[in-house]
């Protein structure tokens, strides 16, 4: 049944540190490439190496730029990602019940053999967490790499989500956020995390942590550029050359 | 959102075809014949727009699981409203082209679940707060409106049809006048996207990708909207004021054809407005709107 669980024994997610993701793209290759040979339909690319090429990620990187009034501008990378919302709407949506949301542990997944590819919960997610896969003809979406995180066949420093363990700046963080002593919910509490797309009441899991405040500018460093007084001879040159 | 084909004719088939069965099972009692060309439309409307609905599937040979989440999902109800429907008002089409004599109740049993199937159609994009435009009551509004005018003029209900496309005219102009301000009101931003907002203003400085994706292929559409003023003047003269002006000026079979005719080709026009002026909040991650 599509239902959302009341509750969920655990909250695991990502806080996602937005002041030192550098935007490199190593999570969204490595999540591509974990997300090809084991859990369900490998992630598939139409004309990849074509004039129109096209694929499914489960996580892309975007980046902005924030302007503060009276402040430097500032990029920001976001990774984008599925979210595993506790108010799931891509969850209810589903008429199969091939979307459902794991009482143990929250993780929102697609059961692939019932999914039909409606599409409908791409719609109900405004994260734009959810793509089908045209080979497959079904939902793809971030599984929190579920057959890694709990793989005995793995090292244990492997067992969490390729996107995590492959972020060269330690930007990306893996947790239980209803364990208020883990890591990521100390990250969260300490940073002042925040959640995307609050007003959409999906209740998200995942956090951004935002970036941290930066310096700012006196004034321009070129600004005494802009009033030389000059003397000697080339004061008299330039008093002589005003007057023209 | 796309305006994907399968879709636009799923909805405006479909509802022509549930308006017909509504208005066929408690307000027009056809005999003979007629009956049979009559419910035959309806049952053809209905079951060619449910079949033009998977057409859009990556999966349409599993779609018999689609009515098991009646629970949550309205996609699910749909489906089970649909069949209910068509086998509950199977044994009146009979009895009215047969002369079987049935009691009426079963039809008005099916024309109420005619409506809820309606309902439950409209709910399916009403119900997405992602896509704000729909987010609101003129959507259900309007899809009644629509498949009850339909039901009325295809059953050549003149007077009725003639009402009903007043009601039909002020749903579409209530769908545009509210629509147009609903993405404003629910307030989402590329502040609130991003969560950047409380920094400063968020512009995107970067793409994601350089290459389409299925998330901006299905719900980033922008192609054609330049010409939406025009459109809905299209739409509403050919679904409501030329079809009302040729069932003013007479109530002869032909004329009722072509009413229902160009309505049909308003319905599309307007249908194709649905989808195509609706924008997705995800349109936020790449700067669609501020």
């Amino acid at each position: 049944m599509t239902c959302l669980p009341a509750r969920t024994d655990k909250k695991l997610g990502l806080a996602i540190d937005l002041d030192t993701c550098v935007g490199c793209n190593a999570c969204v290759t490595a999540c591509k490439g974990w997300n090809d040979q084991g859990y369900g339909a490998p992630l598939s690319d139409q004309d990849p190496y074509g004039a129109d090429p096209s694929g499914v990620f489960l996580n892309r990187v975007h980046s902005y730029q924030v302007q503060a009034p009276d402040l430097a501008a500032i990029t920001v990378n976001l990774p984008r990602s599925c979210l595993h919302c506790e108010d799931a709407p891509c969850v209810t949506v589903c008429p199969t019940g091939a979307s459902y949301k794991r009482v143990e542990d929250g993780i929102v997944l697609v059961n692939e053999d019932a999914c039909i590819g409606c599409g409908l919960c791409a719609w109900a997610c405004p994260y734009g967490a959810r793509e089908l896969d045209a080979a497959a003809g079904v939902m793809k979406k971030c599984t929190l790499c579920v057959d890694r995180i709990y793989n005995e066949n793995l090292p244990e420093e492997d067992r969490q989500p390729a996107c995590v363990r492959s972020c060269p700046t330690g930007a990306r963080h893996f947790g239980d956020f209803a364990d208020p002593d883990s890591t990521v919910s100390r990250l969260s509490a300490a940073r002042g995390a925040v959640p995307l797309f609050p007003e959409m009441g999906t209740k998200p899991v995942n956090r951004y942590l935002p970036p941290r405040k930066k310096d700012a500018l006196d004034a321009s460093p070129l600004a005494p550029l802009l009033d030389i007084k000059t003397s000697g001879f080339a004061g008299w040159l330039d008093r002589l050359l005003e007057k023209f | 959102m796309h305006p994907a084909p399968s879709v636009i004719l799923f909805t405006v088939l479909s509802g022509l075809g549930f308006g017909m069965l509504a208005a066929l099972g408690v307000i027009v009692h056809p005999y003979g014949w007629t009956a049979f060309v009559l419910w035959g439309l309806g049952y053809g409307f209905a079951v060619a727009g449910l079949l033009a609905s998977t057409f859009h599937l990556g999966h349409p040979e599993r779609a018999w699981r689609a009515l098991s989440q009646w629970r949550t999902s309205w996609l699910s109800r749909e489906g089970i409203a649909a069949i209910a429907t068509l086998v509950l008002l199977a044994p009146m089409a009979l009895s009215d082209w047969l002369g079987l004599g049935f009691g009426r109740g079963l039809g008005l049993i099916g024309a109420i679940l005619a409506l809820a199937t309606i309902a439950t159609t409209s709910m399916i994009y009403a119900q997405l707060k992602t896509v704000p435009r729909w987010n609101h009551w003129t959507v259900p509004v309007q899809f009644f409106a629509f498949a009850l005018t339909g039901g009325a003029m295809m059953t050549g209900q003149r007077g009725l049809a003639l009402g009903l496309l007043a009601v039909l005219a002020c749903a579409l102009l209530a769908h545009w006048r509210f629509g147009d301000g609903r993405f404003a009101a629910v307030g989402a931003t590329m502040g609130s996207a991003t969560g950047l907002g409380h920094l400063g203003r968020v512009s995107v400085f970067d793409p994601a990708h350089t290459a389409g994706s299925y998330v901006m292929r299905e719900m980033i559409f922008v192609v054609g909207r330049k010409h939406a003023a025009r459109l809905r003047v299209l739409a509403l003269g050919l679904a409501c004021l030329l079809p009302a002006v040729i069932l003013g000026l007479s109530g002869s079979v032909l004329a009722c054809g072509v009413a229902v005719v160009v309505h049909l080709l308003g319905a599309l026009a307007a249908r194709w407005l649905f989808f195509a002026e609706a924008e997705h909040v995800v349109g936020l991650y790449y700067g669609q709107r501020q």
